[in-house]
């Protein structure tokens, strides 16, 4: 027998025809910390949903092999029998619900069958909260009524009840400070002495370098190597290059004859708190201008706080006790809600143009009119149903939506067609400033490649563009200039000449490392 | 013109109207054409005015994806303060009405308040205004009936347009009832041709002449049908003016004007609606502060009708009004809807009403029919919106 608590091999996984991981291979030694790293979208959040069975045996190819065995696991019951927890980035903790039942949730613990021993469950449930380094901790208060990070730790505290043997941690400092994710880390060491291996998923290299003792890259739904410390090189440096190491083909369409203009889009001072927590603070002291005809990045790593900033500029959509300025065509504006945005040309093409950007239920042309109707489809509040089906034929012709009509609902449309009715809806609305947040998530290349055409043809008519993405490759291929954006602060500026991916994740790191 | 594509109609849309003629036309053969006489032809419009009126209310609620409970008790409760100001304290019929219509308006506004600004659930807040309005109404009432109303008030619920009666066929035939059924043939005609002058002027799509045709002619025919029965009887009942300007407005702003659209875009989306500049909460103030004064209007024609106020008037309307909504084929989440199917809807229920009283069944009989054919309906639409996704 070897002494892998783990083995992953040529695990290969398909969503309706997309590899997301193909051939990835993982061995993870009994006893110790494993990192887990990789760009977004890479495949990581894929594999360990397979490892935990929400994706179950036969839907994958490859095997999983777990002391030895091979698993089938269908559900994620099946993984925990095993001793194999997950635990998410989105906590699993009922917010009303006190600490010790949360800690035994799913696992509660009877006297008789169904009957709750609530004198075992609080005395165990504090025996848990010790190992984690809550020994100080009530068990009776609700859960929702601690801190993110005394959360997080609950989690594990949870996992410990069930007799972990293998646990897998996916981005678990993602929403803590500095202090907090320390206190993490060390706990994950202590973890380790007691036995327990670990899988972490993180984005911070810092803290996989400080906890692990092998570290896998995942590049494209292919493992690209293991590192191994005390052995290989594990700086920053060597990992980024393992990340972002592929070529950059040429996938986006050149643009010609723009002018750049006078700086038409200025944010000055920006910032802005939680909107449930006016303690955190979410944006501090953002600068950006963007002139007219100019395509301006914001990179960054998901929870960074470019939706954020976004939505608060526009008409303050988000957050609260937000201060500073914006000024639009040299003008300082007040955008207090989104139709002072509309009005004063400024566009926010959303993230997840399911749940922000459209109604499914509704035609083509309704949706294509939504944001315009009040000032360019109506007099006196009435509609005009004529201009609207002309504008919103030319607009399908014009970024080539494919459907049978503009009466089609757009629920029955494809990812890519969806996301250029949402671009044609803010188009409409004739602003001078187009924030677009996310504009390709989840769509196929050649419908990238027209987002992408779109985006050029606004630069060229002078308006001024903002592209919010995590796909770095993106942002480098369709911007002038790039804001890196990190922990709600902008971490550097790079210029078209010295974008790189390095570069970008270089900002951040530094940047990280900056904030300790 | 070079356009000269055509595209079918869309039969979905006049669906309802072929079962709601399909369910007259069942009564009909049951009853043995009793439900097609004159009389009842009128009775069919008074008694199911205020359904109609608090259904084309109650539609916009339902496009934001709620309901109003509480109708039925601001209903009874517009009742009883009109009776209680012309009876107790002899005041002027147009004082108490419009002391009614504002009350309808503030017990909307308070739904409103509560829905818009301090967010607590449409469902919550309109149980509440049911109770709380069915109490009130009570204790003005002290449980009591209030009449006679004076008769000039009645007129609003029960009266008739002046009429130019000719003697004819062994009766008399109203001949105003005629002129506006040929006013509102002409008006058909009118706005098909129009619409086809527009669609030719912007190139778009038309749709086959024989199913215009035959669309129109079943339309004209249903308005000579109806104008001609009530002819024979005594003229143009005063409430179906009130109902046809209100469903006539409230077709206007629902399909017509951005406030209407940006109620369908709160209803689809919510999310979407306020990332694309709609107050989402003016929306839903004015919809429910809207509905309150809808059902003030109903409350009044009510009284009117029964020549009363009694505590226990508009018990279960806002029922009826939402099963005219779903009926109508409205959507459960929201966002789909529209005012004529909702007005269909009500008829629907209407006529299955009166043809299962004519037809002798007793009302506990009546109620779980009309349950089931709700049922029936909502699950047939459900199953064919399923199979086409």
């Amino acid at each position: 027998m070897s002494d892998y608590i783990l083995e992953m091999k040529h695990i290969v996984k398909e969503f309706s025809g997309v590899k997301a991981l193909d051939d990835v291979n993982l061995q993870v030694k009994r006893g110790e910390i494993h990192g887990l790293c990789g760009e977004n979208g890479a495949g990581k959040s894929t594999l360990m949903n397979i490892l935990s069975g929400v994706y179950g045996h036969g839907t994958y190819s490859g095997d999983v092999v777990y002391n030895g065995e091979i698993c089938k696991f269908n559900n994620i019951k099946d993984s925990e029998a095993k001793g194999i927890v997950i635990i998410h980035q989105e906590l699993a903790l009922s917010p009303l619900l006190s600490v010790a039942e949360n800690v035994f949730l799913g696992n509660e613990q009877t006297s008789v069958k169904g009957v709750i021993d609530w004198t075992e469950t609080r005395r165990k449930a504090a025996e848990m909260l010790a190992k984690v380094g809550l020994e100080n901790e009530n068990v009776n208060v609700p859960v929702g009524s601690l801190g993110v990070g005394k959360q997080q730790l609950i989690e594990i505290a949870k996992a410990m009840a069930k007799k972990v043997d293998l646990l897998i941690l996916d981005e678990p400092t993602a929403a803590l400070n500095d202090e907090e994710s320390r206190k993490l880390l060390d706990i994950m060491l202590e973890l380790k002495k007691q036995g327990v291996t670990s899988i972490i998923i993180s984005h911070k290299l810092n803290e996989l370098e400080y906890v692990c003792d092998a570290l896998t890259i995942i590049r494209d739904g292919h493992t690209i190597e293991t590192l191994t410390k005390g052995v290989d090189d594990f700086s920053e440096e060597r990992v980024i290059k393992g990340m972002v190491g592929r070529e950059l083909t040429n996938r986006y369409p050149e643009r010609h004859d723009v002018k750049i203009g006078d700086v038409i889009f200025e944010v000055d001072n920006w910032n802005v708190y939680h909107p449930d927590d006016a303690e955190r603070q979410m944006i501090k002291d953002v600068n950006i201008k963007v002139k007219a005809g100019e395509v301006v990045g914001l990179a960054g790593l998901m929870g960074a706080g470019r939706t954020e900033f976004a939505m608060s500029v526009f008409g303050k959509s988000y957050g609260q006790k937000i201060s500073g300025t914006v000024k639009i065509n040299g003008k300082e504006v007040h955008l207090n809600s989104v139709k002072d945005a509309i009005d004063n040309k400024l566009a926010y093409v959303s993230e997840d143009r399911k749940t922000y950007g459209l109604v499914l239920i509704d035609s083509i042309k309704r949706n294509m009119t939504m944001a315009a109707l009040r000032n360019f489809f109506s007099k006196n509040g009435v509609v005009d149903s004529n201009e609207e089906i002309v504008s919103s034929e030319e607009y399908k012709k014009r970024i080539n939506v494919k459907s049978n009509s503009i009466e089609q609902t757009v629920g029955s449309l494809s990812g890519g067609n969806q996301q250029k009715v949402v671009l044609a809806k803010w188009m409409l609305t004739q602003p001078d400033v187009l924030i677009l947040d996310e504009p390709t998530r989840g769509i196929d290349v050649g419908a990238k490649y027209e987002i992408y055409c779109v985006i050029n043809d606004l630069a060229k008519a002078g308006k001024a563009v903002v592209v919010i993405s995590s796909e770095m490759q993106e942002i480098i291929g369709t911007c002038d200039r790039v804001y890196v954006i990190n922990e709600g602060e902008i971490a550097g500026e790079l210029g078209k000449e010295d974008v790189s991916q390095e570069k970008i994740m270089q900002c951040i790191m530094a940047h990280n490392r900056k904030g300790e | 013109m070079e356009n000269k594509k055509t595209v079918n109609m869309d039969m979905k849309q006049y669906g309802m109207f072929l079962v709601l003629i399909a369910v007259y036309l069942i009564f009909a053969v049951m009853t043995g054409g009793k439900n097609m006489s004159y009389a009842n032809i009128n009775n069919l419009i008074m008694q199911n005015g205020y359904v109609v009126i608090l259904a084309v209310g109650m539609l916009l609620c339902v496009l934001t994806g709620n309901v109003d409970l509480g109708v039925g008790s601001v209903v009874a409760l517009t009742g009883a303060v009109a009776g209680i100001m012309m009876v107790d304290m002899k005041m002027n019929m147009w004082v108490a009405i419009i002391a009614s219509l504002i009350i309808g308006i503030l017990c909307g506004m308070f739904a409103g308040f509560f829905i818009a600004v301090m967010h607590v659930p449409p469902f919550i807040v309109t149980l509440a205004t049911m109770l709380m309005g069915r109490g009130a109404t009570y204790t003005l009432l002290k449980a009591q009936t209030k009449g006679p109303l004076p008769s000039n008030y009645n007129f609003i619920g029960a009266g008739f347009l002046p009429t130019i009666k000719i003697p004819f066929g062994g009766g008399t035939l109203d001949l105003v009832s005629i002129i506006v059924a040929i006013i509102f043939s002409v008006c058909i005609i009118m706005s098909e041709l129009n619409g086809i002058k527009t669609k030719k002027k912007y190139g778009f799509p038309l749709n086959p002449v024989w199913q215009v045709i035959l669309k129109d002619a079943i339309l004209i025919f249903i308005v000579w049908f109806v104008f001609y029965k009530i002819g024979r009887y005594n003229g143009i009942p005063f409430v179906l003016v009130i109902m046809g300007a209100i469903v006539g407005i409230y077709y206007f702003i629902t399909s017509k004007t951005v406030a209407g659209r940006q109620i369908y875009a709160l209803g689809g989306n919510r999310k979407a609606a306020q990332l694309s500049g709609i107050n989402t909460d003016k929306v839903f103030f004015w919809v429910y502060t809207n509905m309150g004064m809808l059902a003030g209007v109903a409350g009044i024609v009510l009284a009117a009708r029964n020549g009363s106020a009694t505590p226990k008037a508009g018990d279960q309307f806002e029922m009826d009004a939402i099963a005219s909504c779903y009926l109508g084929g409205a959507a459960v989440a929201g966002g789909a809807g529209t005012i004529m199917g909702a007005v269909v809807g009500a008829f629907i229920m209407g006529i299955l009403n009166n043809g299962m009283s004519l037809f002798g069944w007793s009302t506990d009989i009546q109620k779980i029919v009309k349950g089931a054919v709700l049922l029936g309906a909502v699950t047939v639409d459900l199953m064919s919106k399923r199979k086409k996704s």
